[in-house]
């Protein structure tokens, strides 16, 4: 029961030094949620993904289209439920830097393919009857204070020209990593105005998405729809949906690793200031130990009271951090909306906080401990005066 | 006093300390015995090896050879974890420098030692209120040690040393730190101990006026013991 009492008195003797360093640790903390938190969102996408879809794009790069043909012919393969299709339309709102991704989708087919998207009856059906209608995220909705009836323009960077859509459905992600921020409208209307103002363009879409049966047929089914097109004008490629989506973060791996790597690195410093602060107070405390160690207290119990201050300040430290990173995640999530549009702190980032802080308070009373108990008593006793 | 049988019995005894490549001897064949019930003042110039004698006697330090028998337990031949279960049983403290833990009150400080016994909670309060009566210190168990003088903390020390009522008491110049009349209170209070609670005594002094109150005079001088009191078989 003392030993409690004295573990925090301990712990708190030298309130500058043990402030600094449960400063130290809080900070360590949140940077690490917050870098986690920022890989994690940037692997979202590919997290959210499901096994049950393929996407089959142009083999030379997704810059170039496929044909609306190609529909039927994978329809007919063995393992495929549904078809559906899309283009990335690019359209600017307003501003530049409102970014958020806009689709050409054919919307009754995809709306089944991606039941994750979460959507009214009524919305729904108002949002497939209306050509001209779109459909949002609810993110996205919040974000730009939109409601049902809006009217939304966007200025076209591909498909030139100010593109207007009535808001017919805002909906709602069934997980928490459903992305809520994206912008869909009907293939038709960008199709329709193409074959009016560009029939070369016409007719052609950028990816085909392929719900398959069972996941474990993603593989050979894949394989049979770039067979299919073989030797065709357009070959395809065809990867599950979490490989595409890995397919852009790839590109940025590098720095993935540099933020996982820092994370990491930032704990290993961490674990040095509170190393030091614990060798420095153990040294202080010879002579008490000494004292301790005289009055038949065992090494165990001795090692019990650095570990214990130890653990003190690491978990103190540990807990603001902790606390401090909602806040903190949800201010950063704000502000990075538009390039995260899944921001929050998975419960695994906060159990490695816990975990790693009990490593650190466990590490950092290695050495102390070893000291202390290595010091013979009488020569602990001559340290106090 | 009938047929007096030692309590501490010391035969033979070297300690040496090593400096460097250096053999330093400290101790050189010590025999002697305390009977229970005594009262010892080890006395002798600074570095003559007093403390580490007492230390010796009181299982912190462990000698070169020879042996140390208290009570019926030769603790040369315990390991470090049995002399520390045997130290928390059988051998109170005192020290010049008092050596209470700073964070914890006069009460608790006296408790601690009691902390490693089978003793309840209640049973623990109680005797721990009975050690700060004897030293008279009831009035001030919620004070922290820097809250109190010199003297107070001495005996609140003294309180912690005979809570667990060890075989033995061991003082290193208990007054080595104090002023005359603050002295003088713990030197009565040691030599109540020994009267009225019969407590054995080995205390290691400079102070000629503490020593007058022991019963036993010893002398250690450059490691070898004189003044070898009359009863000692040689
Ligand atoms: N850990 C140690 N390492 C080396 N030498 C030591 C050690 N401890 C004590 N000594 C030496 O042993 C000798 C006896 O020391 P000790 O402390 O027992 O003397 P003392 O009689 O208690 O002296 P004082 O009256 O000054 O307290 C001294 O010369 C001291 O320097
Ligand atoms: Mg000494």
């Amino acid at each position: 029961m003392y030993i409690l009492k004295i573990l925090f008195k301990n712990a708190f003797r030298h309130k500058l030094r043990t402030g600094l360093t449960i400063l130290s640790i809080t900070i360590a903390i949140l940077a690490f949620g917050l870098l986690r938190t920022v890989i994690s969102a940037w692997y979202a996408g590919a997290q959210a993904s499901s096994a049950y879809r393929l996407v089959t794009r142009n083999a030379i790069s997704i810059i170039f289209p496929l044909p609306l043909s190609y529909k039927e012919k994978i329809q007919q393969i063995e393992g495929v439920t549904t078809v559906s299709y899309g283009n990335w339309f690019g359209g600017v709102y307003i501003d530049e830097k409102n970014f958020f991704p806009n689709f050409a989708v054919e919307p009754r087919s995809y709306l089944e393919i991606y039941p994750e998207n979460v959507f009214t009856t009524d919305e729904k059906t108002a949002f497939l009857r209306d050509r001209k209608g779109c459909a949002v995220g609810r993110k996205l909705a919040e974000r730009y204070g939109w409601k049902l009836g809006d009217t939304i323009v966007l200025k076209g960077t591909t498909f030139p020209g100010n593109w207007e859509f009535v808001l017919r459905a805002i909906y709602r992600g069934k997980e928490k990593s459903t992305d809520e921020t994206l912008f869909l409208f009907h293939f038709d209307y960008l199709n329709e105005t193409m074959k009016k103002t560009a029939p070369g363009r016409a007719d052609q879409t950028g990816i085909y998405f392929v719900g398959v049966k069972r996941p474990e047929m993603a593989a050979e089914v894949a394989a049979a729809i770039d067979k299919t097109f073989r030797n065709s004008l357009a070959e395809t490629l065809t990867e599950t949906e979490k490989a595409f989506q890995l397919g852009f973060v790839a590109m940025s791996d590098a720095i993935i690793t540099a933020i996982r790597l820092v994370s990491f690195v930032v704990i290993i410093i961490i674990l040095a200031v509170v190393a030091n602060t614990m060798t420095m107070s153990a040294r202080e405390r010879t002579g008490e130990y000494a004292i301790f160690k005289t009055l038949g207290f065992g090494g165990g119990r001795i090692a019990g009271l650095i570990f214990g201050e130890s653990m003190v300040i690491t978990m103190t430290g540990c807990a603001v951090g902790i606390l401090l990173t909602f806040p903190a995640a949800a201010a950063f999530g704000k502000s990075m909306g538009m390039f995260f549009p899944i921001f929050y702190i998975e419960p695994e980032t906060i159990y490695l906080d816990i975990v790693l802080s009990l490593i650190v308070g466990l590490l950092a009373g290695i050495v102390p401990t070893w000291r202390t108990l290595k010091i013979r008593i009488a020569d602990g006793l001559r340290m106090i005066e | 006093m009938e047929n007096v049988r030692p309590i501490v019995e010391i035969k033979n005894l070297f300690k040496s300390y090593r400096r460097g490549s250096q053999v330093v001897p400290v101790l050189e064949d010590i025999t002697f015995d305390i009977a229970e019930g005594e009262f010892l003042a080890l006395m002798g110039p600074s570095g003559s090896g007093k403390s580490t004698l007492l230390n010796l006697i009181a299982g912190i330090d462990e000698p070169d050879s020879g042996i140390i028998t208290v009570g019926d337990v030769d603790i040369t031949t315990l390991t470090e974890t049995q002399l520390a279960q045997w130290r928390a049983i059988n051998v109170g403290f005192v020290f010049q420098f008092y050596n209470l833990i700073p964070v914890l009150t006069a009460f608790e400080n006296v408790e601690l030692p009691l902390l490693l016994s089978p003793l309840s909670r209640g049973e623990r309060k109680e005797h721990v209120e009975m050690a700060l009566q004897v030293v008279s210190l009831t009035d001030r168990m919620d004070h922290y040690p820097g809250q109190l003088s010199g003297g107070q903390q001495q005996r609140v020390a003294i309180a912690r040393a005979i809570v667990t009522d060890p075989t033995i008491l061991v003082a290193d110049e208990p007054t080595g730190d104090l002023d005359r009349h603050s002295a003088k209170e713990i030197m009565d209070l040691m030599d109540r101990l020994n009267t009225e609670s019969g407590k054995t005594i080995i205390m290691v002094t400079h102070d000629p006026r503490a020593a007058e109150k022991a019963h036993v005079m010893r002398h250690l001088d450059k490691g070898i013991l004189e003044n070898v009191h009359p009863q000692d078989p040689l």
